[in-house]
């Protein structure tokens, strides 16, 4: 239900690549308000002008991701309640170490240009004529390539890590999960192609393990243990005289 | 700006170098313990490849182990990258080799 007196104070921040500053708006408080809905009454009742960008509203696109009082969000699955905390207003952002197109519309380029130089892309083995590879759900490998496999490339964890920031050719976090991911598939034939891309000078190796992409992925995935997978398969494969 | 290799060196160091800290501290707390001199320590370091082994390889641990590290702050902090990054690592690890080289000169052969 809809309270007519409760409002919030909402910054959001306006610009290009050649910069901007926050904009504030009075916006009404609803029940079970997300940021995204927040954006959109902005957009809808006071500035048509203002840009951002979305698409599912149910957190499987991944392209709503936004700077929420300091901390990269999904926007559309993200309660005001749950931003606010304690306080009465909202800082909104676009998403930290992308540049920016215009107000929080960030330019996702270099983000998925990294997953090709990671090779975080499937190396087919087989073709439509060959038979269905039997794949065990509980098989060691499998277990490992399923438990990063829900990234929705919605540049949190690119946005939350202090690598990214500090050493831009870093292939950050989500590129290098889904590495990992192909690197247990059976299916997939590009291990050493990909071994060889994450252990290139931006790759896997320069994870501090601060694990900042844990603490913000918003469906929970563990990044930092993809990343030390690779680490512990690359050395290994370095060891051998494979890379 | 950490390959592989690098990463692979830094880490074989760490190996090698936790026994030695612990080797290191254990003959200090014992000198001091002791009550060893300048002189007796001497005594003892001088002419022990032992000792020149030890710490020869402490030093050459230690000089490939920090400049790695160095050359990660650097290039995060500074933004050094390419041939000067590469200079830079290989600067600090040959001012350690020099340093350490000195030290194990005095304290083993000299």
């Amino acid at each position: 239900m809809q309270d007519p007196q409760s409002t919030m104070q909402v910054s959001v921040w306006r610009g290009d690549v050649d910069g901007g500053a926050f904009e504030r708006f009075e916006v009404p408080r609803f029940q079970s308000q997300t940021i995204l809905d927040v954006v959109t009454w902005i957009q809808r009742h006071r500035d048509a002008s203002l840009t951002y960008r979305f698409a599912c509203r149910v957190g499987m696109c991944g392209s709503c991701a936004m700077m929420v009082n300091g901390v990269p969000r999904w926007t559309c699955r993200t309660h005001v309640d749950k931003a606010l905390g304690s306080g009465d207003s909202l800082e909104i952002a676009p998403l930290r170490n992308l540049p920016v197109i215009k107000d929080l519309a960030t330019d996702m380029t270099t983000f998925f240009d990294k997953w090709t130089r990671a090779e975080a892309h499937h190396h087919p083995t087989a073709d439509r004529s060959d038979p269905m590879p039997a794949i065990n759900p509980a098989d060691e490998k499998r277990v490992a390539a399923s438990a990063g496999i829900e990234c929705i490339n919605c540049a949190v964890c690119y946005a939350a890590c202090d690598v990214v920031e500090n050493n831009p050719d870093y292939l950050g976090p989500a590129a290098l999960n889904r590495a990992w991911t192909l690197i247990n598939d059976q299916r997939d034939g590009g291990r050493v192609a990909r071994l060889r891309a994450v252990s290139s000078d931006g790759g896997c190796h320069n994870c501090h393990s601060q694990q900042s992409c844990v603490q913000h992925c918003p469906n929970e995935l563990n990044p930092t243990l993809s990343i030390a997978g690779l680490k512990r398969t690359s050395a290994l494969a370095a060891l051998k005289g494979e890379l | 700006m950490l390959g592989v290799h690098l990463y692979l060196a830094q880490r074989v160091t760490a190996l090698i170098m936790a026994p030695l800290v612990i080797g290191h501290l254990a003959v200090m707390i014992y000198a001091v313990q002791g009550g060893l001199s300048a002189a007796e320590i001497l005594g003892r370091t001088q002419g022990s490849w032992w000792w020149g082994l030890f710490y020869g390889l402490f030093v050459l641990a230690v000089s490939i182990h920090a400049s790695i590290g160095l050359r990660v702050v650097v290039h995060e902090t500074l933004g050094l990258r390419g041939q000067v990054l590469n200079l830079f690592t290989l600067a600090v690890a040959a001012g350690l080799l020099w340093l350490g080289g000195r030290a194990i000169y005095a304290v083993v052969i000299a």
